[in-house]
């Protein structure tokens, strides 16, 4: 693909004005409603059954739409929300610690380093408490006190204690809740649920999403499904990196396909590295774990003073450790940013103060925990964890600190919606981690889960009005030329992977291919070396395209083939990252370019050239993509340098 | 924890005696595969990522089984591995298995959980489907967004809220079923009825919520529970059969009282 050239932005967020905390009221005020009798008339797909799938769909056909949920997994429950650990934010101030919907705004906003919209950021924080409450009424069973009323917990970036939690599987309890409440709609006959179906392609009729092409994963047959809107909830793409904390089958793929027919990708460098992670073992490892942030409320993170000090951490005396985050961030300590303690982890390992099999890692420590609140309490809090970290290492981190390094963890980049989660193709509407919108340049921890069930519960409700009820929509049914011409090249893409019969396996390719992404667009960015990275990836790219090998058929399941791809889409998204991070000339959030730092090696904002959401047009395979920008305008925080010192 | 480093060599020599089975209506038969090279560090998994980068290697068709999240959380892995759903630790699913709990030499016998109500689709990979059904029938509070009162309105004693929590683990990975000699479901299921008949929220639909699910449980085709404890010795949530006494318990209630 050629150069980035740039394109003139029509990008029009569509966010209210008035007053910050006025604006939601209001603009759910403006928006068209759609009459009861003729909600049952509209049909709505959504494609991906996590917080923000499972709880979209089930509230729209709670309202009347006819919907259609499909989802790749063997049953919606298995949606990767399912693995989030730690929790979920909310500005209830239970804890009576100074918390409120404006500091709950005001922490997001610093926390993505000022590159989010405040008006979608605002309406987030207004709707947290909104969440709690359904979730609860859904039976979901949030840690309590022995009052009986719902505890909570710190989580990075903030100086409040806002984090609801179920143990560590809270992500696990917010999705059951959503999950029954979606399974009830099946019950009921106002959802049809496809399980095992991937979406391999968006159908635009007369310009608007009208319907998708998926793969029956069990048959292997091509099905095509018409509709008045298609909401895609289908998560992130840190699996690009090929090692994450992400389930092995996210993929890109839905936003994607979805990307190539007219949707905007914004941002698409803004990765979030999370801290603290197993250390990869060896050239085996197929995944990578996460140990939850809520361990940084009583871990504390540490090195040896001295370089290449091999001594076991029980005979390191405390005067030669270095707690940097405590010594670098004394206002925040171990609960700093995910950004900014994965940062200081690879300066660590980089400066050769690194523990463990070849000095990369740091230790996470517990035992001053354990002194101070006795073992049954912190088994109490964290027992799950420490037995996955023991049956993962061979380690008991009761007894030697844990050993962590930061891994590929989410994405805040995704495709560009405006403040009604569209997209640029009209009736195309985006949720949850698969858009951009509300995280800005690096997302706080426990804000996820949030995200996820505020678009699907509270806001897409509202929104999805404006589109049925504002939009002529003609009947059309899947006999629609466009739905033949989509199938057949989805067909002909299905067959291409078979028909390749080269050497290496997709595995081999995805493998190699993480690894280019990891070393030249991972945690510390430069021109040169995101320039070596786009050379190294077409030629993979033109490898996998010639040297593949695919066995069996594409009349059953399948899951090399699936794979196929899935890579290859991570392939073209990789080469945008990569574009994306050589275009932004500053430092921000998880987006960090060596050129632009501090002395003292923290992020260098520029806000005079790059205070816009980056959102490209692809072009197509000869013109690469057009660079259109959102102006990021920030009327009620002031623009400052993100401090946690 | 029962995993500890296996007292032999890094790198393992193995013999698999894996199900094959090209779709639901074909018959499948077991297959023998040599592996070598494993290293102890790596998952059950990781090893048969290994087998079948080989197998295509090879030219040979690769092993499906069901797998996603590999964190032992998202239920997707279903393996029955040397007669034992999940393999030989407690608490611990196929994805979270390691090969340090196996020796060098071993011969590992893989097949799919089997119930008549878990058809296989290929090889190791099943359809679970029968699970979403029987939530459909009544596994949730109903409760319309947006309608709740504020969640501390209603307080639980943290002992309720974490009996129930304790219940709401499941996976719903089918472990139970594949270890029960009836195929019965009891354990998922009553650990569902546990889960909202144990919290104030819950109460509404309680006894509805006994006779719809154990309905549907039967229409599916899984058996009826005959206190062998099997499904409580395999789960990897640790998912207790004092949930069976609560479901038998609404059940019974249920049954005896006015169905409103």
């Amino acid at each position: 693909m050629t150069a980035v050239t740039l394109g003139d932005s029509k990008l029009d967020s569509k966010c209210p004005s008035g007053p910050l905390a006025a604006r939601w009221d209001k603009h759910r005020f403006e928006l068209k409603l759609v009459n009861p009798a003729n909600k049952r008339k509209f049909h709505v797909l959504v494609v991906g059954t996590g917080l923000a799938g499972a709880s979209a769909a089930s509230t729209l056909a709670d309202l009347g739409y006819k919907v259609s949920a499909f989802c790749i997994q063997d049953s919606s429950r298995r949606a990767h929300s399912i693995a989030a650990q730690g929790g979920i934010n909310a500005a209830k101030n239970y804890q009576n610690d100074g918390d409120s919907v404006w500091r709950l705004f005001y922490d997001t906003i610093k926390g993505g380093d000022f590159r989010a919209r405040e008006s979608n950021v605002y309406r987030l924080a207004q709707v947290s408490n909104d969440i709690i409450d359904q979730c609860a009424a859904l039976g979901v069973p949030f840690a309590r006190e022995y009052g009986g009323l719902l505890a909570n917990r710190s989580f990075g970036g903030a100086q409040v204690s806002r984090t609801f939690y179920s143990r560590g599987q809270t992500g696990q309890q917010l999705l059951l809740g959503a999950y029954s409440a979606l399974m009830r709609q099946v019950g009921e006959k106002r959802v049809q649920m496809y399980t095992r179906h991937e979406m391999l392609d968006l159908v635009l009729v007369e310009g608007v999403a009208r319907g998708i092409v998926c793969r029956n994963l069990t048959s292997g047959a091509i099905e095509s499904f018409a509709g008045d809107a298609v909401l895609l909830c289908s998560g992130g793409y840190a699996n690009v990196f090929y090692l994450s904390t992400n389930a092995k089958n996210c993929n890109v793929t839905a936003a994607w396909r979805a990307h190539r027919r007219g949707a905007y990708f914004a941002n698409p460098c803004y990765t979030q590295i999370h801290p603290t992670c197993i250390p990869v073992s060896g050239e085996h490892q197929a995944k990578l774990t996460l140990m939850s942030e809520s361990l940084r409320n009583d871990g504390r993170v540490w090195v040896p003073k001295q370089q290449g000090d091999t001594r076991a951490p029980s005979a390191i005396p405390e005067g030669e450790r270095d707690y940097y985050l405590e010594r670098k961030y004394p206002s925040f300590g171990n609960l700093a940013p995910r950004d900014i303690a994965s940062r200081s982890a690879k300066e660590q390992c980089d400066a050769g103060r690194g523990v463990g099999p070849g000095g990369m890692s740091v230790y996470l420590d517990f035992a001053d925990a354990i002194q101070r609140d006795g073992l049954a309490a912190i088994r109490a809090k964290y027992g799950n964890l420490f037995e996955m970290y023991e049956r993962i290492t061979a380690e008991d981190p009761y007894r030697q600190p844990m050993r962590i390094y930061p891994a590929v963890h989410y994405t805040m980049g995704g495709l560009w919606v405006d403040y009604n989660l569209e997209s640029t193709i009209p009736g195309l509407f985006v949720l949850g981690e698969a858009n951009f919108s509300d995280h800005g340049a690096n997302r706080l921890g426990a804000s996820a889960l949030m995200q996820g069930l505020a678009d699907g519960y509270f806001v897409i409700p509202y929104t999805l009005g404006g589109h049925l009820a504002g939009r002529k929509l003609p009947k059309l049914t899947t006999d629609h030329e466009a739905f033949r011409q989509a199938e057949a090249e989805v067909r002909a893409r299905t067959k291409n992977w078979l028909s390749i019969k080269g050497q290496r396996s997709v595995q081999s390719f995805h493998r190699e291919l993480g690894l280019t992404m990891w070393e030249h667009c991972g945690m510390g960015r430069n021109r040169a070396s995101l320039l070596a990275g786009l050379s190294k990836l077409a030629a993979q790219r033109s490898e996998f395209h010639a040297n593949l090998r695919v066995m069996g058929d594409g009349e059953d399941l399948n899951q090399q083939l699936e794979h196929a791809g899935r890579v290859a889409d991570f392939y073209e998204l990789g080469e945008l990252m990569i574009r994306d991070a050589l275009h932004r000339e500053e430092s921000c959030g998880g987006h960090f370019r060596e050129e632009h730092q501090t002395p003292d090696g923290e992020a260098r904002r520029d806000d005079a050239k790059f205070c816009y959401v980056a959102a490209w047009e692809h072009a197509g395979d000869q013109d690469g993509w057009k660079l259109h920008r959102e102006p990021l305008e920030f009327e009620n925080v002031q623009l400052a340098t993100r401090s946690y010192k | 924890m029962s995993a500890t480093r296996s007292s032999g060599p890094s790198a393992l020599r193995l013999t698999l005696n894996i199900w094959r089975q090209k779709n639901a209506k074909t018959p499948g038969g077991f297959e023998v595969y040599r592996l070598e090279g494993i290293s102890v560090d790596m998952s059950f998994l990781e090893m048969l990522d290994e087998l079948n980068e080989k197998l295509t290697v090879e030219g040979r068709e690769p092993v499906a089984f069901d797998h996603d999240c590999r964190e032992g959380i998202c239920g997707a892995c279903s393996l029955v591995i040397n007669g034992q759903p999940h393999g030989p630790d407690r608490n611990t699913t196929t994805c979270q298995l390691h090969m340090r709990r196996f020796r060098d030499g071993d011969t590992i016998t893989i097949e799919p959980f089997r119930a008549s109500a878990f058809p296989v689709l290929k090889d190791l990979s099943i359809d679970r489907s029968a699970f979403d059904r029987i939530m459909a029938a009544g596994g949730f509070i109903t409760a319309r967004t947006g309608s709740p009162p504020d969640a501390n309105a209603i307080p639980i004693p943290k002992v309720a809220a974490d009996l129930a929590m304790d219940a709401a683990q499941c996976i719903g990975c089918g472990a139970c079923v594949a270890a029960c000699k009836n195929a019965a479901a009891m354990l998922f299921v009553s650990a569902k009825i546990s889960h909202l008949g144990l919290l104030p929220q819950g109460q509404p639909e309680r006894r509805s919520r006994a006779l719809k699910l154990v309905t549907q449980m039967d229409a599916e085709g899984f058996g009826a529970c005959t206190n062998e404890r099997e499904c409580e010795a395999a789960c990897p949530k640790g998912i207790s059969v004092a949930n069976i006494a609560r479901l038998n318990r609404d059940y019974l209630w249920a049954s005896l009282s006015d169905p409103s």
